[in-house]
């Protein structure tokens, strides 16, 4: 047992407390490079990070930055900030401890540069912005450990690669500086070591108790689930009972929209008017930290959140977890019921409520993987370019730099282990250059190699710049929305600019829990009225939307192969038996086609079972086949399970839909014009500091000087298609939104054993998809046939038919 | 050519696919806030190197319309430059090209906001040009009546069976027309929006371009 500082024994004794094995096991392992801890929620994991810091600092005295702590949330680092503040004050160690986000103070900000903390908690992107600095040396002089927490979420994103390349610069400036990971539970933990650890060092992984098995079931309802819909709206005095009987209930959603439809059901359900609270990410900033410290304080009997709330942020004394809608994600699941009962040794309790039939299915095989222990994952991909390509733009603002140099200490974050120094090349000259095939920019470098054999910055204003634009989250365009006349009262939250082009006044939506009118748009912020509404009609701000793992689809379609279905609730087995005999059910192994007839159009209904994102690209690429077969294809929508698509004319033969050889040929080309890799594009191209977010002064009137990105990526596809970012937005689409892989996989699976039923109407199993949102237009000839009808019918309508 | 017909003031004009203004009696073909140079620009003003070939493209587009058109004269209604600088640092390649699109016909630059200086290129350079009745000016006169212009690179949005189609737009009513924005580099504002639907009277019309240009009630 090694030995922790008598103050510290102490204090904790006189809590009563004792450590816990995985705490003492990281306090031995203090002087490892790097170690990764996984535990699940409650387990003291914050603790076990520090306890080797206040150890130390106990000890020696120490001047300057001693342990940096990142983290995904900027609460996070305030909540931390706090549970520290207490055993420290308590035993009354001299150590300072601040946080530094974008909610930060700019003086107490510059302070920190000047004379930093002992503990200093932080965010990646904030971190990336101290590296950027010519004082960062100053700064980190002396830096001992780094804390990564949360560093399961931060692998998933391109947040956790930006992370892992400014350890490897702090690492260059600090060479003794030693990692830690605090990690939840996840299915490849070499995985996430490889990812932390200095390349090539070697990383111990430590994994704690994970406690008991979950006491986890599905919700049972007086109301049976709809066909369709993701509002679970049926379920709402069952839920109401729950949270009557806890103490308090968190309920997730998968997405935004469908958590602003349920606490606006739960508000009319609410008769003894208990304490409910709402937050999401679109949510306006001042309205979630009010929710977030009423919940602290233990004043909120639940709350209806998004993946906002997936982080470990200690809210209290949660007791009862909900998942409304189909979990999506074994892993997911599981890291959400942790959120459950903090006491360590206790299982955490939690009902799953599906919204509609088809998620009842996809519970219960959730409810079986979780009982498995199978969790799902796919493996993490070589780090992205773009945000390589960022980071060199953050050195390059830090100070001159050798390329040699950069490159080894680039090439030695776990992300970018493989980087071979061609690809480092072509990320230095496209910062350097843009790096077109067409020479141009000679005169107007951004950056410059000098005499002396080290590069730097053209103009040092551009510094600026770079900082300003620095970050990889990708806010797609939001806009505020504000109560019309309440002379800059706050902002109720944002919605995408998409949704907000969409809405004529006097449509209403629901926001943060009300019903509001729009009114109009003014000076970019969407100007709203109160509205007493019944029906809204549904902001559309997407939130993120996850494709169900493979794992999870793989056991549906077991499932339906069952002759019947004891472990279904009996509406459920009943709608699967009424599909079974009016059309089929998919199998594993062959593909089920079905085409039919709805409200004058044709309806093609293909049964993937690849998971959103591979059923969207599938989409995109059978509509295309279509449109060259002459079937007219209006558009699409994907679920994760099937794609619908609509059009004027029926499907007959699907053979030549579904050739892998002629879809893998045609990839490049068929998706070459398309939205998903136009978008791909817009978020590559503002990572890798090709478009700037944000201009020194932004100026929002100026809106006819903007152009849409759309064009930068029509240009390079003419001109340049195998420019830097053009390879950079097919490796991203084909991974993410494209997710091609999934799409070879099912085509493999099912080769020629396609079945194409032709029904006189709309099936069991395609219902609900008719009532999806995010419905894709495809821009082929039918939309030239609809803009000359539309045309001539307006022009008819107003009397304007003769110009002149 | 892919057009549409329509009488302004008595005149006959077509809305060309590309954004291009073409009037048949007096063979003059008008294209309005080319932009170009507008990636040097950025560069120059360290705001990121954008692929540098949008002057090209623009290019490519107006020779296009050149030839199967065969205008006598051609109006630039001003930004066709995107700073003076850009116009200096245009290529010795461009420069050579717009020459010879210039050979045998009448070419007038008219001053833009963006381009207001003296550029040393051939052609005349005009702040504004009247001709049978119609004025073409960069930025449209509130007062004036039978006026060309461009500046607001105007587009129009309409919805159709619950799709919304966004285009770059001619507007048109009894007292003037905005043209949109042929430059490549070039964004747009909305008929909606304040400045230009002020504009605009109570009959205007969209004509939106695209490969069928297509005609509605202008969306305010």
């Amino acid at each position: 047992m090694p030995t922790l500082p008598p103050q510290l024994t102490d204090w904790f004794t006189s809590r009563g407390w004792s450590i816990h094995p995985h705490q003492s096991a990281m306090l031995a392992k203090a002087h490892q490079l790097a170690t990764l801890l996984i535990a699940p929620t409650g387990g003291g994991k914050t603790m076990a990070g520090f306890l080797p810091t206040l150890a130390e600092l106990a000890e020696h005295e120490h001047q300057g930055l001693h342990t940096l702590y990142v983290s995904p949330l900027k609460a996070l680092a305030a909540d931390i900030r706090r549970n520290l503040r207490t055993p420290v004050d308590e035993i009354g160690l001299p150590i300072r401890i601040e946080d530094r986000t974008g909610d930060t103070s700019a003086t107490q900000k510059k302070r920190q540069r000047a004379d930093p903390p002992h503990i200093l908690l932080t965010t990646p992107e904030s971190l990336a912005l101290l590296t950027s600095y010519e004082d960062a040396p100053h700064m980190f002089a002396g830096l001992k450990r780094v804390v990564v927490d949360e560093i399961h979420a931060l692998a998933e994103s391109k947040r956790g690669d930006q992370l892992m390349l400014a350890l490897a610069r702090l690492q260059t400036l600090c060479p003794d500086l030693r990692r830690v990971g605090l990690s939840a539970t996840v299915e490849d933990p070499q995985a996430i070591a490889q990812f932390l650890a200095r390349h090539p060092d070697p990383c111990d992984i430590l994994m704690a108790d994970p406690g008991p098995d979950p006491d986890i079931c599905m919700l049972e309802t007086e109301e049976m689930p709809p066909w369709a819909g993701g509002g679970a709206a049926y379920a709402i005095p069952a839920v109401m009972d729950q949270i009557k009987a806890h103490k308090t209930t968190l309920i997730f959603h998968n997405t935004r929209a469908q958590a602003e439809i349920f606490f606006h059901n739960l508000w009319l359900a609410n008769d003894e008017a208990l304490p409910i609270g709402i937050h999401h990410g679109s949510l306006d900033r001042q309205q979630r930290e009010r929710v977030e410290a009423a919940m602290v304080r233990g004043d909120l009997r639940a709350i209806v959140c998004t993946g906002s709330l997936d982080l470990g942020i200690d809210w209290g004394d949660v007791d009862l977890v909900i998942q409304i809608g189909a979990p999506k994600n074994v892993k997911r699941l599981v890291q959400r019921i942790g959120r459950a009962n903090h006491q360590y040794n206790a299982p955490s309790k939690a009902f799953l409520v599906p919204a509609n039939r088809f998620e009842v299915v996809e519970c219960v095989v959730a409810l079986e993987a979780v009982k498995d222990h199978a969790l799902d994952g796919e493996p993490r991909g070589d780090g992205p370019r773009d945000v390589l390509c960022q980071h060199i733009l953050v050195a390059a603002a830090a100070g001159p730099f050798v390329a040699n140099d950069l490159y080894a200490e680039m090439s030695s974050a776990g992300p970018y282990a493989g980087l071979s120094r061609e690809r480092f090349d072509a990320c230095l000259e496209f910062c350097a250059t843009g790096g077109y095939a067409l020479r141009a920019y000679d005169r107007w470098q951004r950056l410059m190699l000098r005499p002396d054999g080290r590069w730097q910055l053209r103009d040092p204003r551009s510094a600026a710049r770079i900082r300003i634009n620095l970050g990889t989250i990708q806010d797609t365009d939001t806009l505020k929305v504000r109560l019309k006349r309440s002379r800059g009262g706050k902002p109720l939250g944002e919605v995408e600019e998409a949704f907000a082009a969409s809405l004529t006044p006097g449509d209403t939506f629901l926001i943060g829990g009300q019903i509001v009118r729009y009114e109009g748009l003014r000076e970019m912020t969407v100007e709203v009225s109160r509205n007493a509404a019944k029906k809204p009609k549904i902001a559309t701000f997407s939130g993120t939307k996850f494709a169900t793992s493979t794992q999870l689809s793989t056991r549906i379609l077991d499932m339906f192969a069952q002759a019947d279905w004891p472990q279904l609730p009996g509406h459920t087995a009943d709608w699967l038996t009424l599909q079974r005999r009016t059309s089929a059910l998919p199998q594993r192994g062959r593909l089920l086609i079905e085409s039919f007839p709805h409200n004058g159009q044709e309806h093609t209904c293909v049964y993937g079972f690849s998971g959103r994102n591979a059923q969207q690209t599938l989409g995109l690429l059978v509509t295309k086949r279509m449109e060259e077969l002459g079937l007219h294809p209006l558009g699409f929508v994907a679920t994760d399970y099937a794609t619908l698509i609509w059009g004027l004319d029926p499907l007959t033969d699907p053979g030549p839909l579904f050739q892998i050889d002629a879809l893998r040929e045609g990839l490049d080309t068929w998706l070459a014009g398309n939205a998903v890799m136009k978008r791909t594009f817009r978020g590559c191209a503002t990572v890798a500091g090709l478009i700037e977010r944000n201009t020194p002064s932004t100026r929002k009137s100026g809106r006819q000087a903007t152009f849409s990105s759309d064009i930068l990526y029509d240009t390079l596809l003419k001109y340049d298609p195998d420019h830097l970012l053009m390879q950079i937005t097919r490796e991203e689409a084909m991974r993410g939104l494209v997710d091609f892989g999934r799409i070879e996989e099912m085509i493999a699976r099912v080769g020629t054993r396609i079945d194409l039923r032709r029904l006189e109407r709309v099936s069991p199993l395609a219902a609900p998809l008719l009532l999806e949102v995010g419905k894709v237009p495809v821009k082929g000839s039918a939309e030239e046939k609809l803009l000359q009808e539309e045309s001539m019918r307006l022009m008819d309508m107003s009397g304007l038919t003769q110009l002149g | 050519m892919n057009g549409l017909n329509f009488t302004f003031r008595g005149t006959p004009l077509t809305a060309l696919e590309s954004g291009a203004l073409w009037w048949p009696e007096q063979r003059l073909l008008s294209v309005s806030d080319l932009h170009l140079g507008k990636s040097e620009r950025y560069a120059r003003l360290g705001r990121g190197t954008l692929p540098p070939y949008e002057t090209q493209d623009t290019l490519i587009r107006l020779t296009e319309d050149l030839e199967r058109t065969q205008p006598s004269v051609v109006i630039c209604l001003g930004d066709s430059f995107d700073d003076t600088a850009a116009a200096h640092a245009l290529d010795e390649e461009h420069r050579l090209w717009i020459a010879k699109l210039q050979a045998g016909r009448q070419w007038y630059w008219i001053e833009g906001n963006h381009d207001p200086g003296p550029v040393e290129m051939s052609g005349s350079h005009v702040a504004e040009l009247t001709l049978e009745g119609l004025t073409f000016r960069h930025i449209a006169d509130p007062d004036a009546t039978g006026e060309v212009s461009g500046h607001y690179h105007p587009k129009a949005r309409i919805r159709m069976r619950g799709r919304t189609l966004t285009r770059p737009a001619f507007l048109v009513d009894d007292r003037r027309i905005i043209q949109p924005a042929y430059g490549t580099y070039t964004g747009g504002l909305r008929s909606e929006d304040a400045p230009v639907c002020d504009l605009m009277g109570r009959d205007s019309r969209a004509i939106l371009v695209g490969s069928t240009p297509c005609l509605v009630p202008m969306p305010r």
